[in-house]
């Protein structure tokens, strides 16, 4: 157990370190110059050059990652290039936020896609159950800007439930965890229905019924709790998916989080940020997969670690 | 030969007669073909050129005008007719979807198979950098790669398969390590048979059910990356139709006229909603070990 921690551990540091090297790769190839950006339109062309010298950007590619590589090992994720200020407190402010909405994605997911799933086990082969999966299907299919801009409209616009945007009660928060649950109830729908059904099949629960059990009591207190289980797992792994669906889901209801400071970031060739949020979301992505391993072999003795 | 040729062809056909019992593989390829037809009459079936802006279809106001009479889906902004700026989307979307799922299945294929056949250093340094590519956020890693290039159709195309190849690549790695180890490679082995007859003769095809799969649920993903990129402004760039860039181009107006938004994310849904279908229902056909699962 240990060992493996510790290789995980190794692993993680060494794609972390990978993903820090591409996308600084991928940022230096950048065409707009943010030294441009950051000087203004009048800027002479010594302005520019200070500048430059000033944030190092002068200095060859290699010298650049490598101070920049140093300065992460101390926790320095660098300075934003408009805002002047550092990049770890512009995350740290607006990591809350997206914390509380992946969060109220989480439940949302689970809701929807675990009563689906389970309703249509139970229903297999019906209509219900067609109709549950082909709504499932739909959930997947739906892009969360459409999805975001659909539930706006009817539940925010037209029923005035809920605000249109922004930030600070529960009310605010329906809307974009919703939007942002959708797609992941589509998977969990169809994970929990097979895994339900793969339950529903084992000798304990015939047992169960030729004891004379009451179906309700089986399924709740028998089925369920094995068949739920394996897909506690997932959840790590919904991370990383959730990580991508931020920078939509926040710019479709201002909702302040680092998914929002990134798209800005992006518009404004702030490197800095856009390569802190994008290591803060690649750490988000191997914690949850590392997460996901750990718990698996304690849900399920059979998996054991190798 | 004949006999296998033959064996061959009733399995591809009883694979098709299953399918056609399933009404929601039916459902997704009616609307593929539906789609793929627009997207070929797009000149032919549209009632305006794309591109027109028609005096009529504004209001007084200058307002966009609600579905109905001369233009069936409303106008837009600028006054041109939606439904045909939507057909003519259905080619974006398409050459996209097939473009980009094509080389991310071609790239995802060529690692997979690489890594999973030859191992070793080659397979580890492979396998790691998939790892690699999986812990980058896809849509982050999308949005900065058409923030490098300049968006064109082809540009958006290649970004899309510089993240979507991964998914693939994983899967045939898989799929191909335990090929490997079967017996009857290590008896084509045994007769001095080379690399290239190996992988072409016997593991790419017994690797095609799961390309053809992972191929078809791939365009539903490509597709919906396209219209999430041109959403944001960054995949394909108007007056070029697209169904992501026509909301993107309108959302400034959408509580006033929603249709803008809901026709072309309609579109959207429904064209990713019929490749998941037929993908699924073809996973279902043609992986042994879904087979009888319900």
């Amino acid at each position: 157990m240990a060992a493996f921690l510790a290789r995980r551990l190794v692993q993680s540091a060494l794609i972390l370190l990978g993903v820090s090297f591409v996308t600084f790769v991928l940022l230096y190839a950048l065409p707009a110059d943010p030294v441009r950006q950051i000087a203004g339109r009048s800027a002479t062309a010594e302005t520019v050059e200070n500048i430059r010298r000033e944030l190092g950007l002068d200095r060859p590619f290699i010298v650049q990652y490598a101070r920049y590589l140093g300065g992460l090992l101390q926790g320095d994720l660098g300075r934003s290039y408009l805002q002047k200020t550092e990049v770890a407190e512009l995350i740290a402010a607006r990591l809350p936020a997206t914390l509380l909405l992946m969060l109220g994605a989480i439940i949302a997911e689970l809701a929807i896609g675990l009563t689906m799933g389970i309703i249509a086990a139970l229903r297999r082969g019906t209509a219900t159950d067609t109709s549950l999966m082909v709504a499932s299907f739909v959930g997947v299919s739906a892009p969360q800007f459409v999805v975001g801009l659909l539930l706006l409209y009817v539940f925010a616009v037209q029923l005035q439930w809920f605000p249109i945007g922004g930030y600070g009660t529960l009310a605010h928060l329906v809307l974009p965890a919703l939007t942002l649950g959708i797609l992941g109830a589509g998977w969990y729908s169809r994970m929990m229905r097979s895994s339900m059904i793969d339950v529903l099949r084992q000798d304990y629960i015939r047992t169960a019924r030729a004891k004379g059990l009451a179906r309700r009591r089986i399924v709740l207190r028998h089925a369920l709790p094995n068949a739920i289980l394996p897909i506690i797992a997932m959840i790590g792994i919904d991370i990383g998916i959730f990580m991508g669906g931020i920078v939509v889901v926040e710019s479709v209801f201002g909702w302040p989080g680092i998914g929002q400071l990134a798209w800005q970031a992006i518009q404004r060739v702030d490197i800095p940020i856009i390569m802190g949020v994008t290591l803060v979301s690649a750490f988000a992505i191997v914690l949850g997969n590392l997460l996901a391993d750990l718990v698996t072999p304690f849900i399920d003795p059979r998996i054991r670690i190798r | 030969m004949t006999n296998a040729s033959l064996s061959e062809g009733a399995a591809r056909r009883s694979v098709i007669a299953r399918l056609i019992r399933r009404p929601t593989a039916v459902f997704g390829f009616s609307l593929i073909v539906i789609a793929v037809a627009a997207a070929i009459l797009a000149p032919v079936i549209s009632p305006y050129a794309p591109d027109a802006q028609h005096f009529d279809g504004l209001t007084i106001e200058g307002a966009p005008l609600p579905p109905g009479g001369a233009y069936p889906l409303g106008t837009d902004l600028l006054g041109r007719d939606l439904l045909t700026r939507i057909i003519h989307g259905a080619r974006t979307s398409l050459v996209i979807g097939l473009a980009a799922n094509g080389l991310a299945l071609l790239i995802g294929t060529l690692v997979g198979v690489t890594a999973g056949y030859f191992r070793g250093w080659t397979g580890a340094v492979l396998m790691r950098f998939t790892d690699l590519m999986m812990a980058f956020p896809a849509l982050l890693l999308a949005i900065c790669l058409a923030a490098i290039f300049q968006p064109s159709l082809w540009i958006v195309a290649l970004v899309i398969a510089l993240v979507n190849w991964v998914q693939t690549s994983r899967i045939l790695y898989t799929e191909t390590t335990s090929l490997t180890e079967r017996e009857f490679i290590a008896a084509e082995r045994a007769i001095g048979a080379g690399h290239g007859r190996i992988l072409f003769r016997h593991i790419l095809p017994h690797l095609l059910p799961t390309i053809i799969v992972w191929g078809t649920l791939g365009i539903s993903t490509t597709v919906l990356l396209e219209a999430t990129l041109s959403y944001l402004g960054i995949g394909v760039q108007p007056p070029m139709p697209s169904w992501g860039n026509i909301i993107f181009e309108n959302q400034t107006y959408f509580q006033a006229a929603p249709w803008l938004v809901f026709f072309p994310g309609a579109a959207i849904v429904l064209l990713a909603l019929s490749f998941n279908l037929v993908g699924d229902a073809l996973r279902d056909e043609l992986d042994p070990t879904q087979r009888g699962r319900d």
